[in-house]
């Protein structure tokens, strides 16, 4: 007669979506993304101007004709914001996938394989968390060059290592469970194994860091400009505008609407990654490192 | 007699101290690995950077000058070399200033360390509290206004947030005073630490003092936005986390005041992984203070960094990358050494 | 704290159709238990029983959302209807729990010492010498070894077997009138079991305290405990004294529970025949 329920952890065939997800607060940043995405996918339809036409007059303030201003040499504000949405948001998507895909893949590698491999792996991954992230990516860029695709390659440099740890001690703990073992002593290969019983359990944690992420990329992406080591101008990328409007300071909208638009897109994004993260498992180990401002 | 001798191990603690002070070093020697590679990575000619245009085009000139600079021997050579050059604090020699990198970072460090602490001190103070309440108000209102708040909070880029802050209470308000980390009129105290505030609170000079307070409020309270969402949000899972233990259900049981669990139980446990968010966001307030000096004309490294990296002044931003790197890991150290002072499962066989 | 010369004043514990519901779900469907002053009575379980939220319900520790109906009679009072303050003044005073896991159920960070007697002290005031004096003495009580040093340690410097004395100790040290052990067994290894058992026997004895033993093994139980309930889904599915219930099971899911412990032939050795064993009737 039992009494001790043992805990079977189940293999899982798919991967399971997260139930009741519809939080205001995930409601709010879902509707938030599409609205970025769609304002991404339309740009050219919906933005008034050329972004790169130097065509108005100088320094206007919002009006009915160009509702977020002109910025110092003509251009039209919104155009500019809205264009903007092309380069951030696919930029930085597009990083955290490729961090996930190598960072994943190298972190589940190191667990599962152990010994050398995860300490080579392992220490090269201390040696990007020996540095504050901004530091580090700054000075890679300024290394390679300061344009936005060295500003990528930092970027995935800087990212990559968060993802390897949080798939390697899944991977480490999921190896253990009892459906592995047996898959092993069944004569699965190691990748099958890996592939087929440990992999769908790490998939959604790392998941709901990545929606997390992606925020944090924007940020990373934005900081970088705004150093100018990003998208150099006259592209208009929204950290690179903000650092424009630094110098016209009392022009508040040069600097103002861009920064808008980056934090309401952070900030949707990170809406729908705590839910995520909420609904998911409250108490999730956050193996994530502090990140980028 | 020679058993028990024999059987005197080194102390656990002492062996913990150091395993992470060899990690440490060997951290700090990657790091500088990290910053020499990177700087022979970069694609511009060192020789034209420094000599300029016109000497770069003298054939010997220009091999006297890798001679001198040791640019023609093999890379493990020139790493032990500039190995060398750190260890005696030689950083080179920035190509703006065409002063020595480690002078100029030695006097911009003291302003940022008086931002950096001043803000994560405030932070950790809120950021923990906020967590905590949240996470004993767990699923209740204030937990989800809490959690919007800390949300909100990591979404601001801090950099427009130092524009923002800097718009609406100075140039639009007039609350706070606009750059620099005294007023124009006022001396700086004597130095001793290069802190200001510790430096004039030590000569007693209170007008002074309460000027670089004023000075400080503004960027501290920009930097320690991020770090209290941060904090918030760790604090708050850490404590969920330790609310689910039997300790605290025995604590309670035992009749404790609701205080002394909230504080003595379930705080202290929480303690070790709150710590090392704390670090983790030291760091993150070091990379901010180099989007936030500039904006307060603080006159730290941040501001220094930002300066080279719009200029691409090379050794600067190499000397930089070096030297927080190396404050980060110490930093590291730290906490790991606070561990041991708090969990005794570190610091007791 | 009870003054321990008057043992004659110990009371028991009366629980009347208790009712537990958690966010509308019903766990415990009312029942009766008595806890009597020197006895040992035992709740016997599986999983899922709502034994262990009987416990709980005694020290007013239900989790949040949780609806109580019945009496938990004490001191002439029905427990269920004290507020947050009464109860502080009651746990660990005068009715204490030993939880199932002592590497779970004392704080990691803290000194034995100071687990034992930072409860004491707010019960009763005592100053810090004569609290570790009381200390000392209860683990000697329990029998941890070399407890002047003992005070100074942490939890992971003891053995299982060991550690759960001290919390057996941080249990009693107040002198509580009512004990609910909660598994105290389990997590243990088989070898030491039966010295912790025995200790519970000893210190129900010398100290007179009622004591419920919460347990799903009927072993354990066997060896311990003067009355067994039986719960299952919520209810007492069977009351009785220990070898009644053991030999002479009146519900099968009883049967069940004593026909699944490895060695059950000697109880059931009284028990009515069951179906198998009857002899083919032969024609």
């Amino acid at each position: 007669m039992t009494d001790i329920l043992t805990q079977q952890t189940k293999r899982k065939r798919r991967i399971s979506l997260p139930p009741a997800f519809r939080t205001p607060l995930a409601i709010t940043g879902a509707a938030l993304v599409l609205f970025w995405l769609l304002v991404m996918a339309f740009a050219p339809l919906i933005a008034p101007a050329d972004p790169l036409a130097q065509a108005f007059e100088r320094l206007q303030p919002p009006s009915a004709e160009h509702l977020f201003g002109t910025d110092q040499v003509g251009r039209d504000v919104l155009s500019r914001v809205i264009y903007g949405s092309r380069i951030s948001l696919p930029l930085s998507i597009g990083l955290v996938l490729a961090s996930m895909i190598v960072g994943g893949t190298l972190g589940a590698i190191a667990g599962y394989f152990g010994k050398a491999v995860d300490e080579i792996i392992m220490r090269l991954a201390d040696l990007v968390f020996a540095f504050p992230t901004i530091i580090l990516a700054m000075v890679i860029t300024a290394a390679l060059g300061p344009n936005l695709t060295n500003a990528v390659i930092a970027m995935l440099i800087v990212s990559w290592p968060a993802y390897a740890r949080v798939t390697r001690s899944l991977v480490v703990s999921a190896r253990q469970q009892e459906y592995v073992v047996a898959g092993r002593l069944l004569g699965a290969g190691a990748f099958t194994s890996l592939r087929r019983d440990v992999l769908p359990n790490v998939l959604s944690p790392v998941f709901v860091l990545a929606m997390l992420d992606v925020g944090t990329a924007i940020l990373l992406l934005s900081g970088l400009s705004f150093l100018g080591l990003g998208a150099v101008p006259p592209t208009p990328d929204w950290g690179a505008m903000v650092a424009g409007g630094v110098e016209q300071f009392s022009s508040w909208w040069i600097a103002a609407f861009p920064g808008l638009a980056i934090f309401t897109v952070v900030m949707a994004f990170n809406f729908i990654g705590d839910s995520l993260r909420d609904s998911l498992d409250p108490h999730t180990q956050d193996a994530v490192q502090g990140r980028a401002m | 007699m020679t058993e028990r001798s024999a059987r005197r191990g080194i102390p656990p603690f002492v062996r913990y101290v150091g395993v992470r002070l060899g990690l440490t070093v060997l951290l700090m020697f990657g790091v500088t690995l990290v910053t020499f590679t990177l700087t022979n990575l970069v694609p511009a000619d060192p020789v034209q950077a420094a000599l300029g245009e016109q000497a770069a085009a003298d054939p010997e000139i220009v091999a006297k000058f890798r001679a001198e600079q040791g640019l023609d021997q093999p890379l493990p050579v020139q790493y032990v070399t500039y190995l060398g050059n750190v260890l005696q604090g030689d950083l080179g020699t920035s190509t703006q200033t065409r002063q020595p990198v480690a002078t100029e970072l030695a006097d911009a460090f003291p302003a940022t360390i008086e931002l950096a602490v001043a803000a994560i001190v405030f932070s950790a103070f809120i950021g923990v509290g906020l967590g905590l309440w949240a996470a004993m108000k767990h699923r209740k209102f204030t937990d989800q206004v809490i959690r919007v708040i800390s949300l909100i909070g990591l979404s601001w880029p801090t950099f427009w947030l130092a524009l923002v802050v800097y718009y609406i209470f100075f140039f639009v308000l007039g609350i706070f005073p606009g750059s620099g980390r005294l007023d124009p009129a006022v001396i700086p105290p004597p130095h001793i630490t290069g802190l200001y505030t510790v430096d004039s609170l030590l000569a007693g000079q209170w007008g002074t003092f309460w000027d670089a307070v004023n000075h400080l409020v503004m960027p501290a309270s920009v930097l320690a936005l991020y770090t209290i969402g941060l904090l918030t949000r760790f604090a708050r899972s850490a404590v969920l986390e330790v609310l689910d233990m039997d300790y605290v259900k025995a604590a309670k049981a035992k009749g404790l005041p609701p205080r002394t669990v909230t504080f003595g139980y379930v705080l202290r446990a929480a303690l070790v992984p709150i710590i090392t968010v704390l670090g983790l966001a030291f760091g993150s307030l070091l990379s901010g203070t180099v989007l936030v000096e500039k904006v307060y004309s603080w006159h730290g490294i941040g501001e220094y960094s930002f300066a080279a990296a719009t200029r691409l002044d090379l050794p600067a931003i190499m000397g930089v990358g070096l030297v927080v790197g190396f404050v980060y890991i110490g930093l590291n150290f730290l906490v790991d050494l606070l561990y041991g002072a708090i969990d005794p499962r570190v610091r007791v066989s | 704290m009870v003054d321990t010369q008057n043992r004659a004043d110990r009371q028991g514990l009366s629980v009347r159709g208790l009712t537990v519901s958690i966010h509308g779900k019903p766990i415990i469907r009312g029942i009766d238990l008595d806890l009597v002053p020197g006895k040992i009575t035992g709740l016997a379980g599986e999983s899922g029983s709502g034994k262990s939220m009987t416990g709980l319900a005694m020290l007013g520790l239900l989790p949040d959302g949780s609806k109580t109906g019945g009496e938990i009679l004490f001191d002439g009072r029905n427990l269920l209807e004290c507020d947050e303050r009464e109860y502080g003044k009651l746990r660990g005073a005068r009715i204490a729990m030993v939880f199932q896991d002592p590497t779970a159920s004392l704080h990691p960070m803290l000194t034995i010492g100071r687990q034992l007697t930072d409860h004491l002290r707010v019960h009763t005031g005592m100053s810090k010498r004569d609290a570790m004096a009381k200390a000392l003495e209860t683990l000697e009580r329990v029998k941890v070894p070399d407890p002047a040093t003992a005070l100074k340690k942490y939890p992971h410097q003891f053995s299982g077997g060991q550690l759960q004395r001290v919390a057996i100790a941080v249990a009693i040290i107040c002198e509580p009138e009512i004990l609910i052990a909660d598994e105290p067994t389990t997590a243990l290894d088989v070898t030491v079991q039966a010295g912790v058992l025995r200790l519970l026997q000893q210190l129900c004895d010398e100290l007179g305290i009622a004591v419920v033993l919460i347990t799903h093994d009927l072993g354990v139980m066997s060896s311990l405990a003067e009355r067994i309930s039986v719960m299952r889904g919520g209810e007492i599915v069977e009351e009785g004294p220990r070898y009644e219930v053991l030999r002479r099971p009146q519900h099968t899911y009883t049967r069940s529970l004593v026909e699944a412990l490895p060695n059950h032939e000697p109880f059931l050795e009284g028990a009515v025949e069951s179906a198998e064993s009857r002899p083919e009737v032969g024609s």
